[in-house]
């Protein structure tokens, strides 16, 4: 029986590219630029009487925006190792479902009972 | 040789310190996940006022969002400094969290102080209990981060920031921009979606 070749941890990071590329000042300082822009849309949605019909999903796919602009580049995942976007994917599918069950169930479905 | 001893890798070539900080925030969303999903839950429930459309403020919530994703830009720029070994970029810029982070908790109490003198405590109705939970739980997030951004200044002020160092300010960032991304959904869910 012949013994794998052990590798260490800091061989197994150079084998796999250290881990947390970034980008440059300025690019953060657009992003940022960008961020606010989507704010400042989701307040003017707000007060614009004509979009009532679509605000919730209009307020929904904006803040969607903003938090994945700051989750790939503040936060790294775009540059990062796939590992840790699981990770974090994992707890935020779980409390996406969760809040999403919860609102369904007692605001959509009818009291139980009473069909 | 303190590099070596700042990066301790696993066999998967991962950080072993930002695979437990990346856990740890996969765990995060979920306690912020109940706290959303209880004020979901109860949203227009209440039967007595005062009621959220009566009271809320989205003026000065909006400069507040605005304060907070301005500090996850002071971050990033931190960390940049530290990376690049600039000493006095990385104190600019972790002053910048720190002062920005501690005008949003400004913004906070003066809100809270607001709305108890209107009426609205944790007892006054469902949209009282779960609102001041979750915002509270926010606010204690954004302490905790204004006081880990506060020993980092400490550091840098002292010289003991270097670039070999940047592994701590880039957790200390994966924290900050976390209770930003929080804010955001909670900006959106109860300050915005009435």
């Amino acid at each position: 029986m012949s013994a794998q070749p052990v590798q260490t941890g800091e061989q197994a990071a150079e084998a796999h590219g250290h881990e947390g590329g970034h980008a440059s000042a300025r690019f953060y300082v657009m992003i940022g630029a960008v961020l606010t822009v989507i704010t400042a849309v989701e307040v003017a949605a707000f007060y614009i009487p004509a979009l009532a019909s679509v605000l919730v999903p209009t307020l929904l796919a904006l803040s969607a925006a903003k938090f994945g602009l700051v989750v790939m580049f503040y936060m790294h995942l775009r540059f990062d190792s796939r590992v840790f976007t699981g990770v974090f994917v994992v707890g935020l599918i779980l409390a996406a479902f969760m809040v999403t069950a919860l609102t369904v169930l007692y605001h959509l479905l009818p009291p139980y009972g009473t069909t | 040789m303190e590099a070596v001893a700042e990066h301790h890798y696993t066999s998967t070539g991962l950080n072993s310190w930002k695979v437990g900080f990346w856990t740890f925030i996969g765990s995060e969303c979920l306690f912020f996940g109940t706290l959303i999903s209880t004020y979901m839950v109860y949203k227009g429930k209440s039967l007595t006022g005062p009621y959220p459309e009566e009271i809320l403020n989205i003026p000065l919530t909006s400069v507040s969002t605005f304060v907070l994703l301005m500090s996850s830009l002071a971050m990033v720029l931190a960390l940049d400094g530290v990376q690049r070994g600039s000493r006095s970029r990385s104190l600019l810029w972790l002053g910048m969290v720190i002062v920005l982070g501690s005008i949003f908790l400004g913004f906070q109490a003066y809100e809270f102080t607001h709305f108890v003198h209107e009426g609205l405590t944790l007892q006054a109705n469902v949209f009282g209990s779960s609102f001041f939970v979750l915002t509270g739980f926010h606010g204690a997030h954004v302490s905790v981060g204004v006081i880990w951004m506060s020993t980092l200044f400490l550091m840098a002020l002292r010289g003991k920031l270097a670039p070999a160092h940047s592994l701590k300010v880039e957790i200390a960032g994966l924290y900050w921009h976390f209770v930003d991304i929080v804010w955001i959904v909670i900006f959106t869910l109860v300050y915005l979606i009435q």
